[in-house]
C-alpha cells in the first residue's frame, strides 16, 4: 500500500487534521477505492471478498458461541446441546459456525484452484501466494481444533488420530504430543487447550490476511489473461466496479451458505459426533471432515506411519514451491494447451483422493489412493517443470484491453464465464 | 492432450470399478426403507398428533430403559413440538420424581417441575450397563441425529440437493430397527442376550424386540376406533418421529426462517445484479497507482 501514490484528498478540517497524523483513510482509499483492477477479471476473482466475509462470519458466530460453551470433557457435549436447545437462536449460531467452516473451505479451494489455473503464483506474486498457503495451513489447524470442541465420538477419535500422527515425528514428536494432550492421552486438558488455540488461530489468520491483501496491493491482481496492467485502459478503479461485483458474488454465495445452514445442517458433519466422546468405544470408521479427506487418503496410502505423515505434510508444503516448479513464462492456462489438460487431471485426482479418503483403507481403495497420490506429486515435481519447458503456448494478447475487445477474444473466451466478458464496452 | 484426457477417464473408471467391488462387501445389512415423514423436505412440519403418540410410546415402552436427559418437560409445550398445554406439562412433570439436596444437605425426592429434565431410568451409565447385559441403552435426546447409514454413490450426492434432498437417515434407521426383528436365517447362530435384527449392522442386537401390535392403546376417535392402527409399524413411526423432534426441537423454526432468509437473499442478489450491470455498462474512471515499472522486469 505504501508503494502507491496516495491520491486521497481530505476535505473537512477534521479529516485533514486526522490524515496528517495517521493517513489511515488515505490507505483505505488507495487500497479499496482508487486501486486499479484489471478489467477482465471473471467471477473466480470474487472469492477473496467471499473469504473475508466467511472469516468475519466465523469470528462473530464463534465469539457468541464461546459465551455459552464449556470446554471441559464432562460438560462440552451438553453445553453444545444447550446452545442448540436453549440459547436464543443458538441453533442458528452453531449451524452457521459448523457449516461456515465447510463453506470457508469450499471458497478457499475455488480460490486456490483459480490461483493454480491462472498462474497467480508466478513472479512477482510469490510472497502473496506463499502467504496464502500459510493462511490455508492456519485454516486447517483451526478447523481441526474446532471439530474437537463438541466432544463427540468423532471429535475425540479425530483428536486421538491426529495427535498420534504428530507423535510420529522423530525426536520432537512425543514432546509435541504430550504438550497438546496435557497428559498421557486425549482428555479434558486437551480439550481446554484446543479451545484456547481455536480462539487464538483465527486472529492469526486475520493478521496474515492483512499481509496477503497488502502483498496483493503491491503487485496488483493477476487476471484471466495473466498479463499485467499496462495502461489505464486495462484497468478500472476498485470502487465501484470491483466493489459491486464482490458484494453481488458474496450475496450469491450467501444463498448457497444459507441452504446448508437451514436445510442440510448435518450433511457435512458425522452422525457419530452426536454420540458423546467415549474413550472405551472406537467408531467403526474414523474419518476427518470432508476438506481434509484428500490429505487423509495420502496419509493412509503409505504403509509406513512416519512415511505417511511426511507425505501428507509434503502435499500441503509442496504448494508453496509452485512458483519455482512451474517453468512456463506464460501465466494463464488459457494460453497453455498442454498444461491445461494436466491441470484438469490434477483437479480430478484431488477430488478422487477426497472420495478415497472417506473410504476404509482396504483392497481397491488403497491401490486407487496410491495411484492418485503418485499423480498428485508428479504433477508438481514433473509435469509443472517439464510441460513449461516443452509446451508451445498459444498467442498471448498484447494487453488486457485486447483480451477483452480485440483479436485475442476467441482465445481467452474459454476460461472466462459470461459475466466477466459482459463488460467489453470501452470508455467513450 | 487427448492422451491426458483419456488417461483421466481411464483412471476414473479404474478407481470406480475397483472401489464399487469393495463397497458391496462393506454393507452387510440391507438399507433401511425410506418412509414418508411429514417433517421431511424444505417445507416439512412435525405432525403434532404423531409427536404426542410418539411420546406416549416412549413413556409407556422405551422409557423403562432409555433416558432422554437433554429434553425438559417444558419443551413439550414449546412451539414446534408436540404442543401439549402448559397445564398438561405441569401435571405430567408432577408424576415424575427428581432428586435434589435440601437445606440440610440430604438428598430428597420431590415432584418434577416443567423446568426439569426427564429423569433417566438408571442412576448412571454403569448401572444402566450392568442391568442391560454390559451395554448402556443409548439416550434418546439426540439419537435420531447420531444414527445413519451409507447410501453410497451417487445417492450421497443427490441427498444433499434441494427438493430431492434426504436428511431423515437416522429416523428411517430407527424405524427400520424397531420393525426389523425376525427369525434368524438357518445356520445363523444367535447367542443368548442378543436378538436377530434384519437392519442392525451385524444383525445381532442386544435389545429384545421392544414393540408388538396392540401393545400401546392410542386415543379413540368419536366412533370408538383408534385414529391410527395400533401396529408395531405405526408405533415405530410415531416414536421415530418423536425422536426426530427431541433431536432437533427447533427444526420447524429453522426451515421457516431458512425460507425467508433465502428468498430475501435471492431478491437482494437480483437487485445487486442489475446495479452491477448498470455500473459496468460504462467502464471508466480514474485509476491510480499503476506500477508498470514493477512488471517490466518480468
Amino acid at each position: 500500500m505504501s508503494a502507491h501514490a496516495n491520491t486521497y484528498v481530505p476535505k473537512s478540517r477534521v479529516a485533514k487534521w486526522f490524515e496528517s497524523r495517521l493517513p489511515l483513510v488515505g490507505l483505505v482509499h488507495s487500497s479499496f477505492v482508487a486501486f486499479p483492477v484489471p478489467r477482465n477479471l471473471n467471477y473466480f476473482w470474487t472469492f477473496g471478498a467471499i473469504l473475508i466475509a466467511m472469516l468475519m462470519s466465523q469470528i462473530v458466530t464463534g465469539i457468541w458461541l464461546a459465551m455459552h460453551y464449556d470446554p471441559s470433557a464432562a460438560n462440552a457435549f451438553n453445553s453444545v446441546e444447550h446452545i442448540m436447545r436453549d440459547v436464543n437462536y443458538g441453533w442458528l449460531l452453531r449451524y452457521m459456525h459448523a457449516n461456515g467452516a465447510s463453506m470457508f473451505f469450499v471458497a478457499v479451494y475455488i480460490h486456490m484452484f483459480r490461483a493454480l489455473y491462472y498462474g497467480s503464483y508466478k513472479a512477482p506474486r510469490e510472497i502473496l501466494y506463499i502467504l496464502g498457503v500459510i493462511i490455508y495451513l492456519l485454516m486447517m489447524a483451526t478447523a481441526f481444533l474446532g471439530y474437537t470442541l463438541p466432544w463427540g465420538q468423532m471429535s475425540f477419535w479425530g483428536a486421538t488420530v491426529i495427535t498420534s500422527i504428530l507423535g510420529a515425528i522423530p525426536i520432537v514428536g512425543e514432546t509435541i504430543q504430550s504438550l497438546l494432550w496435557g497428559g498421557y492421552s486425549v482428555g479434558s486438558p486437551t480439550l481446554n487447550r484446543f479451545f484456547s488455540l481455536h480462539y487464538l488461530l483465527p486472529f492469526m489468520i486475520l493478521g496474515v490476511v492483512v499481509l496477503h491483501v497488502w502483498a496483493l496491493h503491491v503487485t496488483g491482481q493477476n487476471n484471466p489473461a495473466g498479463i499485467p496492467i499496462k495502461s489505464s485502459k486495462d484497468a478500472v478503479p476498485f470502487t465501484p466496479y470491483a466493489t459491486v461485483k464482490d458484494v453481488f458474488a458474496t450475496v450469491v454465495f450467501g444463498i448457497f451458505f444459507a441452504y446448508w445452514i437451514f436445510y442440510q445442517p448435518n450433511y457435512l458433519g458425522h452422525a457419530d459426533n452426536y454420540v458423546p466422546a467415549n474413550a472405551a468405544v472406537t467408531p467403526a470408521h474414523i474419518v476427518p471432515e470432508w476438506y481434509f479427506l484428500p490429505f487423509y487418503a495420502i496419509l493412509r496410502a503409505v504403509p509406513d506411519k512416519l512415511g505417511g505423515v511426511i507425505l501428507m505434510f509434503s502435499a500441503v508444503i509442496i504448494l508453496a514451491f509452485a512458483p519455482w516448479l512451474d517453468t512456463s513464462r506464460v501465466r494463464s492456462s488459457n494460453y497453455r494447451p498442454i498444461y491445461r489438460q494436466f491441470f484438469w487431471l490434477f483437479v480430478v485426482v484431488t477430488v478422487l483422493l477426497g472420495w478415497l479418503g472417506s473410504k476404509p483403507p482396504e483392497g481397491g481403495y488403497v491401490i486407487a489412493a496410491r495411484l492418485c497420490t503418485a499423480y498428485y506429486f508428479l504433477h508438481f515435481l514433473v509435469v509443472m517443470p517439464l510441460v513449461g519447458l516443452f509446451e508451445t503456448p498459444d498467442r498471448v494478447p498484447d494487453s488486457i484491453l485486447e483480451s477483452v475487445t480485440g483479436p485475442g477474444k476467441q482465445v481467452s473466451g474459454a476460461g472466462i464465464p459470461a459475466g466477466a466478458a459482459a463488460a467489453p464496452q470501452t470508455k467513450g | 492432450m487427448k492422451t491426458t484426457r483419456l488417461l483421466a477417464a481411464s483412471l476414473l473408471a479404474a478407481t470406480l470399478s475397483i472401489t464399487t467391488a469393495s463397497a458391496e462387501a462393506e454393507h452387510g445389512a440391507p438399507q433401511p426403507p425410506r418412509e414418508k415423514w411429514s417433517f421431511a423436505g424444505m417445507f416439512g412440519r412435525f405432525d403434532q398428533a404423531q409427536l404426542q403418540r410418539g411420546f406416549q410410546v416412549y413413556r409407556e415402552v422405551c422409557s423403562s430403559c432409555h433416558g432422554m436427559s437433554l429434553v425438559r418437560f417444558r419443551n413439550l409445550s414449546e412451539p414446534g413440538g408436540p404442543g401439549f398445554s402448559v397445564n398438561q406439562v405441569k401435571a405430567l412433570a408432577a408424576e415424575y420424581k427428581v432428586k435434589e439436596l435440601n437445606d440440610s444437605g440430604e438428598e430428597v425426592e420431590r415432584p418434577a417441575r416443567p423446568a426439569d429434565a426427564f429423569p433417566s431410568p438408571f442412576p448412571n451409565d454403569k448401572a444402566a450397563a450392568a442391568a442391560n447385559g454390559g451395554k448402556a441403552p443409548p439416550d434418546f435426546s439426540v439419537l435420531a441425529k447420531a444414527r445413519t447409514f451409507e447410501r453410497g454413490f451417487p445417492k450421497f450426492l443427490t441427498d444433499a440437493m434441494p427438493l430431492v434432498g434426504y436428511t431423515e437417515h437416522g429416523v428411517d434407521y430407527i424405524h427400520a430397527i424397531l420393525t426389523g426383528y425376525e427369525e434368524p436365517p438357518a445356520g445363523k447362530e444367535v447367542p443368548t442376550g442378543t436378538y436377530y435384527n434384519k437392519y442392525y449392522p451385524g444383525h445381532l442386537i442386544a435389545m429384545p424386540k421392544p414393540l408388538s401390535d396392540e401393545q400401546v392403546t392410542y386415543a379413540k376417535n368419536d366412533k370408538g376406533a383408534p385414529v391410527v392402527p395400533e401396529t408395531t409399524d405405526q408405533y415405530a413411526k410415531d416414536v421415530a418421529a418423536f425422536m426426530a423432534w427431541t433431536a432437533e426441537p427447533h427444526m420447524m423454526e429453522r426451515k421457516a426462517l431458512g425460507l425467508r432468509v433465502i428468498l430475501f437473499l435471492i431478491v437482494l442478489s437480483g437487485l445487486l445484479y442489475y446495479v452491477k450491470k448498470r455500473i459496468w455498462a460504462k467502464v471508466g474512471g480514474e485509476v491510480h497507482g499503476l506500477q508498470p515499472e514493477l512488471h517490466k522486469t518480468y
